[in-house]
């Protein structure tokens, strides 16, 4: 069932987003306080519109980031942190709606992957580079045991 | 008719197909010639059939022919005639017959311009092609085919999704797919030399100028997506970090790497494993690319095809050819001959680190865009990762590179000194240094990070331009001399300057977008003005309009600067009723640096309506910059070296490779 419904939720939000192109931010959502307003505007740019695809509530157009953009405002009018006001809206949605996952035990992963791609491929590049130019190793060894000879044979040759 | 024809032709270019995946291969085991030579007529025979396919598939829908499901679906007889054509490609079917298409014409290419290529080497290659063909031709026939006919045809069809029908949108798949399938060819000839267990000198001649061909188009591709994005979508935003967009510039970055370690198994036979892995990955990364869009797994604001049962056999497919490529990689690669090495600071060590750089950040976007993925799998949990994630790790990562990429085209090969590199580049840091110090004057500090990223891409430009300045003595010897030395620079050597040089053009609009740009969001009546980045934009009037297959209410705009108007700008909101879908079209003023953008929303019960009108300083430049960069591309292309240079002999051509 769960692959049925997450196709039909993904329609379902395409459908959303799309049959409404008002703007984002309507000018009645706008707060009278300009300072409690851009915070609100830099909050909800970092979080999601749920029925959306990577979309912000400040970008979509879809009724429900409205509500969420009104909630949003609503907690900060009545004196909240911008952390509680997010929070407020996370304990209720969960993390889905955060566009900057929370750094957490699952997470870690997420947020650390890509350091420890980097220094992994540096390391490689270090080892890559370190090798000395003017002298090659691999060559040194790469002669065999017959080559060896060989080579021995055609020195003492060339001596005698 | 037309559409059994069509029909026919693909169930024969699969036959075909089978074929050239065989036949040659057993050429190359028995030495036989003929058989070998097989694999590039079959090849120019899928072309030559696929063409056909594709034609009747145009056909159908030039024609408005209703019984053929994919028309009835895509298409209605009200549409303007290009988009009729452009519906083509616009639908799962009819994009997946392009992509076969194209990968059908590369592989004729090779049988066509392949006249020097070792006999086995083409005949393996081709082999190659013709599985991955076999592959999605199979997944056409089978899963999605274009030309099923419907009985009662209907009297008119659906038509296509609205916010397709706009040229930007009508271009951008073509270029994607000759990017994406592009790749392909460094896919073919990297399986090809892993069969051989040899790369010769000839091998990154012959493959390189493909990957770059497709580079260039991939390129094109993403900007036009992403500018069609920005005036189409109608908030003025140009890259979303969604998947589907993702899913192009990973191979775009692997690609992107892929381009200059080819570079080194060129010029000095060295990281052959490396750029051979690299091939393979970048035509996965494409493979992921189509996947992501048609699946259904991740959908988003491009994608037109849902279907996860198709996603099964696509992901099949990519399973089996990345993972086929992948274990004749792990069981031949070690066998392979290693270059010679080279010094910490060295043009190959600094190309290394590029690829260091956009393999990392390949890797972020791609754990960033799957991430959600495995943790929706994996545990209860649901989680997003939007623009604020991408900031703080893939931004970071090109900051070194744009340092990099200026500094190791001024390094000698295999062993050079920072001194003498930075030596030429003396003049291209007094530049960016005194623009990171003129902004910060000018802001009074506020925009410190901007004015570091301005310093960064004038580093960029600057520098590429120092390679030309340093290559032709410019100031150091005579005007005339300087002039000659111009004349003999080798194409490629121009092509690497303008490509780079578009990348810091690129870096200044992305800066000043985030940094200046203005937005003012107003409830405005007929005649009411809003003021926004020193333009005073004014609603003249509001009424409807009707196009030929959708209703629009038209808003007109008079922008004025300095009490005059200098220019009108119309945005509508538009409805397409067959498909009772809404779409809007922004107004947008250019004078080619900064724009004014300006959209309407709803009427309220004031009779005024939301306007939202922007400033963008040096938005265009966001979009020059890829396309500068494809110019580069394709500058480099036009090089002596790829058109009469290339492996004509095989073998000479180690004694032909510059000495340098």
């Amino acid at each position: 069932m769960a692959p049925f419904r997450m196709f039909t939720t993904l329609v379902f939000g395409a459908l959303v987003a799309f049959s409404t192109p008002t703007m984002a931010v309507e000018p009645d959502e706008v707060l009278a306080d300009p300072a409690l307003e851009a915070r609100a505007r830099d909050l909800s740019q970092h979080l999601r519109c749920v029925v959306c695809q990577n979309q912000s509530i400040d970008d979509s157009n879809a009724p429900l980031a409205r509500d969420f953009r009104v909630l949003l405002r609503e907690r900060l009018k009545a004196g909240d942190t911008d952390e509680a006001a997010v929070n407020f809206i996370v304990e209720r949605y969960g993390n889905f709606v955060l566009l900057k996952p929370p750094m957490q035990l699952h997470t870690l992963l997420l947020w650390f992957g890509p350091g420890l791609v980097l220094l992994l491929a540096l390391a490689c590049y270090w080892m890559l580079v370190r090798r000395p130019v003017e002298t090659d190793p691999r060559r040194a060894e790469s002669l065999s045991a017959s080559e060896r000879e060989e080579l021995q044979t055609i020195l003492t040759k060339g001596t005698s | 008719m037309v559409a059994e024809i069509g029909q026919f032709a693909l169930v024969l270019t699969l036959t075909l197909a089978i074929a050239q995946s065989v036949v040659p291969l057993i050429g190359t085991h028995l030495g036989d010639l003929k058989l070998m030579r097989f694999g590039a007529s079959a090849a120019i025979g899928q072309a030559v059939f696929l063409t056909v396919s594709f034609a009747a598939l145009i056909s159908c829908y030039v024609t408005s022919d209703f019984s053929v499901v994919n028309v009835v679906e895509n298409s209605n007889s009200a549409m303007p005639m290009i988009y009729k054509v452009t519906a083509t490609w616009g639908n799962h079917e009819g994009s997946m017959l392009l992509w076969v298409l194209i990968l059908a014409l590369f592989g004729a290419a090779v049988a066509a311009f392949g006249g020097t290529l070792p006999e086995p080497l083409k005949a393996r290659a081709l082999a190659v092609q013709g599985m991955v063909g076999t592959g999605f031709l199979a997944f056409i026939l089978f899963t999605s085919n274009p030309f099923a006919r419907v009985f009662p045809a209907p009297a008119d069809g659906q038509e296509l999704n609205p916010l397709l029908q706009d040229i930007g949108l009508a271009i951008h798949p073509p270029f994607l797919y000759l990017g994406y399938v592009g790749f392909s060819m460094a896919f073919s000839f990297s399986v090809a030399a892993l069969m051989e267990g040899k790369v010769e000198a000839s091998w990154a001649r012959w493959v390189r100028p493909w990957v770059l061909a497709a580079w260039c188009f991939l390129t094109i591709g993403i900007t036009l997506g992403s500018f069609w994005a920005y005036y189409e979508l109608g908030w003025g935003g140009w890259w979303f970090w969604d998947p589907v967009e993702n899913a192009s510039f990973m191979p775009w970055l692997t690609g992107t790497a892929l381009l200059h370690s080819a570079l080194v198994v060129e010029r000095r036979q060295t990281l052959v494993n490396w750029t051979i892995l690299l091939g393979i990955l970048t035509f996965s990364l494409s493979l992921v690319g189509t996947f992501l869009v048609r699946s259904g797994v991740l959908t988003s604001v491009h994608s037109f095809a849902l279907d996860p049962s198709r996603g099964i056999f696509i992901l099949g497919l990519i399973a089996l050819t990345t993972g086929g490529a992948l274990a004749l990689y792990a069981y031949r690669a070690p066998s392979l001959k290693h270059g010679s090495p080279f010094g910490a600071v060295s043009r190959e060590s600094s190309l290394v680190l590029n690829n260091v750089l956009l393999i990392s950040a390949a890797a972020t976007v791609f754990i960033g865009t799957f991430y959600p993925l495995v943790i929706e799998a994996t545990t209860n949990d649901k989680i997003s990762v939007g623009p604020p994630f991408y900031n703080l790790t893939f931004v970071p990562m090109m900051i070194p590179l744009l340092v990099v990429m200026v500094v190791g085209p001024m390094l000698k090969w295999k062993r050079g000194t920072i001194r003498e590199g930075l030596a030429k580049l003396t003049r291209p840091a007094i530049i960016a240094g005194l623009l990171v110090v003129a902004i910060l004057i000018y802001t009074f500090g506020a925009h410190a990070l901007a004015a570091i990223s301005f310093g960064l891409a004038a580093w960029v430009i600057a520098g590429s331009f120092a390679i030309l300045v340093h290559r032709t003595r410019l100031g150091q010897v005579p005007l005339s001399a300087s002039l000659q030395l111009a004349r003999i620079t080798p194409r490629s050597v121009y092509g690497l300057v303008v490509a780079h040089a578009g990348i810091g053009v690129t870096v200044l609009g992305i800066t000043a977008m985030s940094a200046w740009q203005e937005e003012k969001l107003q409830a405005l009546p007929i005649g009411g003005q809003v003021e926004v980045g020193g333009y005073q934009v004014t609603l003249k009037s509001v009424g409807p309009e009707t196009g030929p297959n959708y209703r629009a209410e038209r808003a007109v705009f008079d922008i004025n600067s300095n009490g005059q108007v200098i220019s009108t700008q119309h945005s509508e909101k538009r409805f397409y009723p067959v498909r009772r879908y809404q779409t809007t079209e922004a107004g947008i003023h250019t004078n080619f640096i900064s724009n004014v953008y300006v959209a309407v929303g709803d009427r309220n019960d004031k009779n005024e309506w939301t306007v939202r009108a922007y400033y963008h300083p040096l938005a265009p430049f966001i979009w020059y910059g890829p396309f500068i960069m494809a110019l580069g591309g394709f500058v480099s292309l036009s090089d002596r070296r790829f058109r009469i240079g290339a492996p004509r002999r095989a073998r000479p051509a180690y004694a032909l490779a510059p000495a340098e």
